[in-house]
């Protein structure tokens, strides 16, 4: 028998604001979480603006900021995601006796997570010291010699992408299940897929999941410019994210954490906590087309809604909502596009289908988690999240993508996509929870 | 239950997991002074390094140009991909189109993957284009220096390209992932990829992990964080030391490894022949203040190691053969024989205990897959080979290194591992005669 897997917990540390309450106020009254880069010094990168989380202060979430403090942005950012969370779903955090009812080995964590920054500054400079322009070779004694002087070993190591999980697995106290992913723009959305899947065939009773992440770093940012994938428009940053639209020129990278508690529905009646929604399906596929693009007629993207859909043991007429992976790139909303109307045929224009990305940006590993938040809240409020800046459709997209305002809208059943650069796909489906 | 019918991995020891395997029973090292770089300027100045290879060699010629876009740890995935899939007598697209033999949408890809760092050579270059007054300058870095960079130059170090590189040569189109819990992700992907299997999501997956870790920024990192052994740099050969009382640190290396799971009906259809059942697999967590070591007691491995006993529903005595992680790094080494004694008891005396570090190095995110690879061999052949570089146990540490090779048959066998971060897995191998 598969158990019934509930959401208990939300938290967010965003772009739109470090806590649900003000993410979800901000989107209703369709703001940008986007401005110039403050992170590092991006006035000479082709993109010189992003969505980056403001006036975020960890220690006022943990006893122990001393634990925590050098962890990188984004395990920072999932320490106050994760006191948010268990905050709502009463877990207790940061004691050796836990009152809440559940037992630590019963209680998991998957985080769809990233990579730490480099150590900018050295990184870069170990190089200068190093390279020998003139013969073209590094001289690693020389290389060797300032990184030694000047790196700091808990720097480095907190570059490990299992570092945010780390933090958060010290943090709860949690022994069972602790499992970090990293595919691309999918990842927290396969880890919730997956914590899913661990509740329901009762390897856990409890799992924390969702995402963190920040690629607004030098390397990453050079990586997406290189890429081509970023939209340059420096004049606006608060308008650059439009998908959907026939002038969208890339997406907006953006930076947080995003959690949510899931737990079996036999855990959350015996610790009486109140059900935010219910998890019913989940899907996953990998293109297996090319690394630089997605395939032409979205077979990934399809085959995981489709999973998805069977898994829940719905049809594509039960959707009320899709949260798109929007990312604002000429490719992919028009593939995403190609897969919704291949998927949802007939229906395929009457389902609203919305990006929150053009408020939020791109929180890459952790996006997947932070839109999944917003369904489950447009259940809970029937309001359906914009896609803003949607001014000038891209003829070929005539999907109702909630244009410009949000919508009330009864919501029971929600579906969020998310697809990875290099083709890992990851859908889950959630509904409003009735006993 | 799952059943393993594939094995591959390109190790210090060789470019197959036959070399590995025959290299371990002979006793043979793998590392050696690290010849990638001048490692003079390092603390830790050895490693283990795969046998040089030619990536283009393992790609199918339609996409050979894929191999430009692919950075070491990628390479080395996709050659332990193939010899896996070859070895199960499975036919991919990469080896004939017309005579498939897999269900590319009933296939799963799940491999570990670590923190892939670029190639500072090609890097240098456009960093020599971004300096004002001697100093790096990060707007003439933006303005100037990325020019220099390949544009797809990101595509090589995402973590999660391993798995992508390695389902477009095969046409994998089922579930995909990478865990990325450095040096236990092996253990979980191979997890996660049994867990897809049961619950139906397909029948068969292709499950492992690769890490180069012989670069200078991913060496430099653990010779920071003096896990790297700065004491046998005139000796690689017994530099690293395993659960020894003059184990100073583990040696890092290079390596892949991957296994083929699948249905046991499946398997049974097509005749496939089984290395092992996988019988178990836990996993848990090490809480610990200073997270870049185990917890004292061991208790994140005990409670991983629980885990998979109950699933394999066995009692500690029936094991033949336990495969720890054994990094070399003293106190990490007494904590997981602590968390090993604590789960297995009394029983811990009299079963073999054979680490492959000593001799394949730690090769990170594909160090599990490693050993889960080395066990299939172990129950295949009946032989647990001998330990190296454990002369003398250190006083903690009551586990029954093999001292000398044992022949026997092999019915059970636990391997297990952990990560700095505090991740820890425990799987148990079956074998099925």
């Amino acid at each position: 028998m598969k158990e019934r897997v509930v959401i208990t917990g939300l938290g967010i540390v965003c772009p739109l604001g470090n806590d649900v309450a003000t993410m979800w106020k901000r989107i209703g009254n369709c703001e940008s979480g986007m401005d110039y880069t403050t992170i590092f010094d991006a006035s000479g990168f082709p993109t010189k603006f992003c969505a980056e989380v403001k006036n975020y202060d960890f220690a006022k979430y943990t006893k122990n900021p001393e634990l925590h403090k050098d962890g990188n942005r984004h395990s920072k950012f999932a320490i106050g995601a994760a006191a948010q969370a268990c905050r709502q779903a009463k877990i207790d955090i940061e004691t050796e006796n836990p009152k809440d009812g559940i037992d630590r080995r019963r209680m998991g964590i998957y985080l769809g997570a990233g990579e730490g920054s480099v150590d900018n500054e050295n990184f870069f400079n170990a190089i200068v010291q190093g390279w020998d322009d003139a013969a073209a070779k590094m001289d690693w004694i020389k290389w060797a010699a300032e990184a030694f002087g000047k790196m700091q070993p808990v720097r480095e190591l907190e570059q490990e992408p299992n570092m945010p999980a780390a933090h958060v697995s010290m943090f709860t106290g949690a022994r069972g299940p602790v499992r970090s992913c990293l595919t691309a723009c999918a990842a927290s959305t396969q880890a919730v897929g997956e914590a899913f899947k661990m509740l329901q065939l009762g390897q856990a009773d409890v799992m924390i999941a969702g995402g963190a992440h920040c690629m607004i770093h030098p390397l990453g940012v050079t990586g997406f410019n290189r890429l081509t994938a970023l939209s340059t428009r420096n004049d606006s940053p608060t308008t650059a994210s439009r998908p959907f639209t026939a002038s969208r020129d890339g997406f907006v990278i953006g930076e947080g954490a995003s959690l949510v508690i899931l737990e079996t529905l036999e855990s959350a009646k015996k610790r009486g906590v109140e059900i935010l929604a219910e998890v019913i399906g989940y899907g996953g596929s990998n293109d297996a087309f090319r690394v630089t693009d997605m395939h032409e007629e979205a077979r990934g993207a399809v085959q995981a809604i489709e999973a998805a859909l069977k898994d829940a043991k719905l049809t594509y007429k039960d959707i009320d909502y899709v949260s798109t992976h929007g990312t604002s790139t000429a490719e992919n909303d028009k593939i995403e596009t190609f897969a919704l109307k291949k998927v949802f045929k007939e229906e395929a224009k009457n389902i609203p289908a919305s990006s929150v990305k053009s408020m939020m940006g791109h929180l890459i590993g952790a996006a997947g988690a932070a839109e999944l938040i917003t369904c489950v809240l447009a259940i809970r409020d029937g309001i359906l999240p914009p896609t803003i800046n949607l001014n000038d459709p891209d003829p070929n997209l005539d999907l109702d993508y909630v244009p410009n305002k949000p919508r009330k809208a009864q919501v029971d059943i929600a579906l969020k996509e998310s697809f990875g650069f290099g083709g890992q796909n990851s859908v889950v489906i959630i509904k409003r929870y009735k006993n | 239950m799952t059943v393993i019918t594939g094995l591959g991995a390109i190790t210090p020891l060789g470019l197959s997991y036959k070399d590995l395997w025959s290299g371990l029973c002979q006793g043979k090292s793998g590392i050696g002074r690290i010849t990638a770089f001048d490692p003079s300027g390092f603390t830790c100045q050895v490693a283990g390094q795969a046998p040089e290879f030619n990536i283009r060699d393992y790609v199918p010629k339609a996409i050979r140009k894929t191999t430009k876009l692919m950075s070491r740890d990628i390479e080395l995935a996709v050659v332990a991909g193939n010899e896996a899939i070859k070895d199960a007598g499975l036919k991919t697209k990469a080896f004939d189109e017309q005579n498939i033999t897999i269900n590319p949408q009933r296939t799963a890809i799940i491999l570990g993957a670590g923190l892939i760092s670029c190639d500072l050579v090609e890097f240098a270059p456009a960093v020599a284009k971004s300096i004002t007054d001697g100093k790096f300058d990060m707007k003439k870095w933006g303005a100037q220096g990325i020019e220099h960079l390949t544009p797809l130059w990101l595509l090589k170090y995402l973590p999660n390209m391993l798995a992508c590189h390695v389902g477009i040569i095969h046409d994998i189109q089922g579930p995909s992932n990478t865990i990325t819990c450095a040096e236990v992700a092996g253990h979980l992907a191979i997890g996660e990829a049994m867990q897809i299997i049961l619950r139906g999501d397909a029948d068969t997956a292709l499950a492992g992990g690769g890490e180069a870790k012989v670069n200078p920024i991913v060496h430099l990192r653990q010779c920071l964080l003096k896990r790297a052994t700065a004491n046998y740099n005139d000796n690689p050969a017994g530099a690293c030391r395993p659960f020894a009382a003059d184990a100073k640190g583990s040696v890092f290396g290079e390596a892949a490894a991957t296994i083929v799971i699948e249905n046991p009906e499946t398997a049974k259809q097509r005749g496939a022949k089984v290395y092992a059942q996988i019988a178990g697999f836990g996993q848990s967590c090490s809480i610990n203040k200073r997270y870049e070591c185990l917890e004292p007691d061991g208790k994140g491995v005990q409670y991983a190691i629980e885990a998979a006993m109950e699933q394999a529903k066995i009692k500690p005595q029936q094991l033949d053969l336990i495969i720890p992680h054994g990094t070399g790094v003293f106190d990490d080494d007494i904590a997981e024989a602590r968390g090993i004694q604590n789960a297995l008891g009394g029983a811990v005396d009299a079963i073999p205990v054979f680490p492959t570090k000593s001799m394949v190095s730690n090769t990170g995110a594909a160090a599990g897959a490693v050993d889960v690879v080395v066990a299939c061999c172990a129950i295949r052949d009946g032989i647990i080979p001998a330990a190296k570089n454990c002369e003398q146990k250190n006083k903690e540490c009551k586990l029954n290194i093999a001292k000398e090779q044992i022949k026997k048959k092999i019915n059970y066998v636990l391997c297990t591992s952990y990560t700095y971060g505090g991740q820890t897995a425990a799987i148990i191998l079956k074998n099925e005669d």
